[in-house]
């Protein structure tokens, strides 16, 4: 079985000290103050903090700064081929490095979809030159995005095909799925799911409710999601399948997940910040720009039951769904506007004031959740255990930030986090060995 | 009041002094010049994506009464059939610095949107199935006249309120002058979650006596191939509003187009306690005051510039 193959831009590894940083990486057990020397794009040593001087390589004086494992984000919309206006691999990838992330999977429902092996093995060279983080390029599972026939699975495995999704999309026939799972046995690939009855969602725009009903917007009610991953799961199981539920929502979508988890279907999951701090209240401001995605934001419970999720496991990881649009598709009437917000380099900021600082979710718990979306597709995890490839996040956790004052490294600006003032700021990202992000008001080498 | 955007904008105070204007210039409705020249050299467009009879023809007759210039826009036959953004649209319309645009759209926040990209007072005259603010203070204005005060008054609103932007203006007007307000209709057209609103829900007629007033709504055909309801034949057997079920002590109010034989029976509709006609009346005296508050009364908005004859004059003397 092939293992899952990401591409970044060729470039100079990264030799540098973080001097008295605050280093947490969980899943390592380090949670101390340490310098961490990088050499030749690897965590070469921690070293006890003031202890390393070094003439030769730059030096950084972190102290009050925290190193992470940096984060990995298995579902985003890099928008190429096809919808380049809204973001590319350049673009895309500067945003996830800003966001303090090492790696992305780019979601294939692009113009054209990403069916065949060509079109893979076309964007991971294109990643080769243009991506400063790693990025993995799934392929869909039904040709075309059509929902009537395979992909050939293998083939896009041998290609370099990260796994497969339809998302955007859900895979309305459970027979085509049942095929899918099957195949996977054959060539592997996590299947990654967007969830959705779309007999149920109808042209819905917003979450079936109390709010949707005083908006006269047509609702897409919770059923829509858990009644699909339901079925999903039953399928999964019987075919002893693989699948990763992406953006969970709902709170009956977490009691499916963990219910089928409980069974000992093979099952991850994701959930995105803007559904872990927003709830459908934010809609009766009517602004499609920060507030329009499927699946809709949903009630305070359901936010809850999701950060519940979160914490005891049962949601796997952290998800942006980065969904760049121009601005002619966002500065229309809401039923109109195109579903989706970007998230990349506002992730682990908003998540880090809505969520760490109320003291709802413990730091150390983020930061995991924020990098362990590489495992449900064999991706390994960042570490900053010595001898790891150096793939790091350098935060301020007090730094203070008004999201879209300077602009954004993304192409769109459909921000959920436009003007909002947020705690905690990505000053530096190492991906790949490499230095990926800079923040440009954050100098160089300015230790002794 | 910069804009009149959502009826939950308003207080009841607000909404009374619309009112109050509203029964003045039912009073300049009486003579033999029914014109004043309170908005003389300002211009109203009204831009309508929607048809419309009764909310079109009365918004433009106001404007007309109050002696402003006006443009009236139908997306069918404009640029808009060519394709051109409801941004843009706008952006042209503004170059004629218009004091007021009353606007008509399928979508939820469409005169939202236009309030923040023109300089003009926007008045939303109905976007999707959200709010239509107006039809709600002209029904307010009718009952007022009829009862004195809906202070206690039980009102039920019977249909399809799944798709009524009247339905949702009304019951927020109608609850904020002091009314109790119920709806009632077929479990798949009332919209889940409704009751927050601070209305009650019911699901058959078998109260209705309770009511005070029955305002009901206009039921499409194309709702039966959507199943929310089986036959316009069951509909009407379990909703529709006819002699039998209507004392002759309850007023009966629809916003129109009736559907006759669906949600009314026809001897309903010219029955005496039919509002029907008289809500049609109050649209455009409704309508003058709406636009007056918004571009000629002293607690509005400061005056844009727009050189002479454009001062408010007082009502009262004719043009």
């Amino acid at each position: 079985m092939s293992k899952t193959q990401l591409e970044i831009r060729a470039g100079e590894s990264a030799d540098l000290v973080l001097r008295g940083v605050s280093v947490l990486d969980p899943i390592a057990g380090i949670d101390a103050q340490h310098d961490v020397v990088i050499r030749d794009g690897k965590v070469a040593e921690l070293a006890p903090p003031g202890s390393v001087a070094s003439e030769d390589f730059e030096t950084i004086d972190a102290t009050g700064l925290h190193a992470f494992p940096a984060f990995f984000d298995p579902h985003v919309h890099l928008r190429t081929p096809g919808q380049e206006h809204k973001e590319d691999i350049e673009t895309g990838s500067r945003s996830a490095a800003a966001g303090g992330y090492c790696g992305v999977l780019a979601m294939a429902n692009t113009e054209p979809p990403v069916s065949t092996p060509a079109d893979v093995e076309a964007l991971r060279e294109d990643a080769r030159t243009a991506a400063s983080v790693r990025i993995g390029f799934l392929a869909t599972v039904t040709r075309g995005m059509e929902g009537e026939e395979l992909t050939e699975m293998a083939s896009l495995r041998d290609a370099g095909a990260a796994g497969f999704s339809d998302d955007g999309l859900p895979i309305r026939s459970a027979r085509l799925l049942r095929r899918a799972l099957q195949y996977q046995r054959l060539c592997g690939g996590t299947i990654a799911l967007h969830e959705e009855d779309p007999e149920l969602s109808g042209a819905g725009a917003m979450h079936e409710g109390a709010v949707s009903a005083a908006l006269g917007l047509e609702g897409i009610p919770s059923i829509s999601e858990s009644t699909m991953i339901a079925r999903d799961a039953a399928i999964a199981g019987y075919e002893g399948g693989r699948i990763h539920v992406q953006h969970l929502s709902a709170v009956e979508s977490i009691e499916a997940v963990r219910a089928a988890k409980a069974a000992g279907i093979q099952i991850t999951c994701e959930a995105s910040p803007h559904h872990l701090c927003l709830t459908d209240e934010e809609v009766r401001s009517l602004d499609p720009q920060r507030f329009k995605m499927n699946p809709p934001l949903r009630t305070e419970a359901d936010r809850q039951a999701l950060i519940e999720g979160l914490r005891d496991g049962t949601i796997d990881c952290v998800a942006t769904d980065h969904a760049p649009h121009a601005p002619e598709e966002k500065e229309v009437p809401f039923e109109q506007a195109a579903m989706g917000v970007t998230g990349l380099e506002t992730a682990f900021a908003s998540l880090h004031t809505e969520l760490v600082l109320p003291g709802v979710l413990d730091l150390g718990l983020l930061v995991e959740r924020m990098s362990a979306g590489a495992e449900p597709f064999e991706v390994e995890r960042s570490s900053l255990a010595p001898g790891s490839e150096a793939n790091i996040a350098l935060c301020d956790l007090a730094a203070e930030w008004t999201v879209g004052e300077d602009g954004y490294e993304s192409r769109s600006a459909n921000s959920w986090c436009a003007g909002r003032t947020l705690t905690g700021r990505v000053l530096m990202t190492l991906a790949g060995g490499q230095v990926a992000y800079r923040l440009r008001s954050f100098s160089m080498g300015v230790a002794a | 009041m910069r804009h009149l955007l959502s009826i939950d904008d308003l207080s009841k105070a607000e909404i009374e002094a619309i009112l109050d204007r509203a029964e003045s210039f039912a009073e300049v409705g009486r003579r033999d010049i029914k014109k004043v020249p309170t908005l003389r050299g300002r211009t109203v467009v009204t831009l309508f994506y929607e048809s419309s009879t009764r909310t079109s023809s009365s918004f433009e007759l106001a404007a007309k009464r109050l002696s402003a210039d006006l443009v009236s826009v139908k997306a069918a036959g404009s640029s808009v059939d060519k394709g051109e953004s409801l941004k843009d649209t706008v952006a042209t319309l503004s170059a004629y610095e218009p004091a007021a645009i009353v606007i008509r759209h399928p979508h939820a926040g469409a005169a939202q949107l236009v309030a923040g990209w023109a300089d003009a007072a926007v008045v939303n005259a109905g976007d999707g199935k959200h709010e239509h603010p107006s039809q709600a203070l002209l029904d307010v204005y009718t009952l007022r006249r009829r009862l004195g005060s809906l202070e206690g008054k039980r009102i039920w609103i019977v249909g399809d309120v799944l798709h009524s932007r009247v339905a949702r203006s009304n019951l927020i007007a109608f609850q904020a002058m002091g009314a109790k307000v119920t709806v009632c209709g077929p479990p798949a057209l009332i919209p889940r979650g409704l009751e927050q609103l601070g209305c009650e829900v019911a699901h058959s007629l078998d109260r209705l006596g309770e009511a005070d007033v029955v305002y009901a709504l206009r039921l499409q055909r194309e709702r039966m191939q959507e199943s929310f309801v089986p036959s316009i034949r069951e509909y009407a057997a379990h909703f529709q509003i006819d002699s039998r079920r209507l004392s002759p002590r309850q007023l009966l109010m629809h916003p129109g187009p009736v559907n006759r034989g669906v949600e009314l029976s026809g001897e309903v509709i010219d029955s005496p306690q039919s509002l029907i006609a008289e809500q049609v009346r109050s649209g455009l005296v409704v309508r003058m005051a709406i636009l007056y508050e918004l571009l000629a009364s002293r607690d509005g908005k400061p005056e844009p510039a727009v050189g002479n004859g454009a001062q408010a004059t007082p009502i009262g003397q004719p043009a």
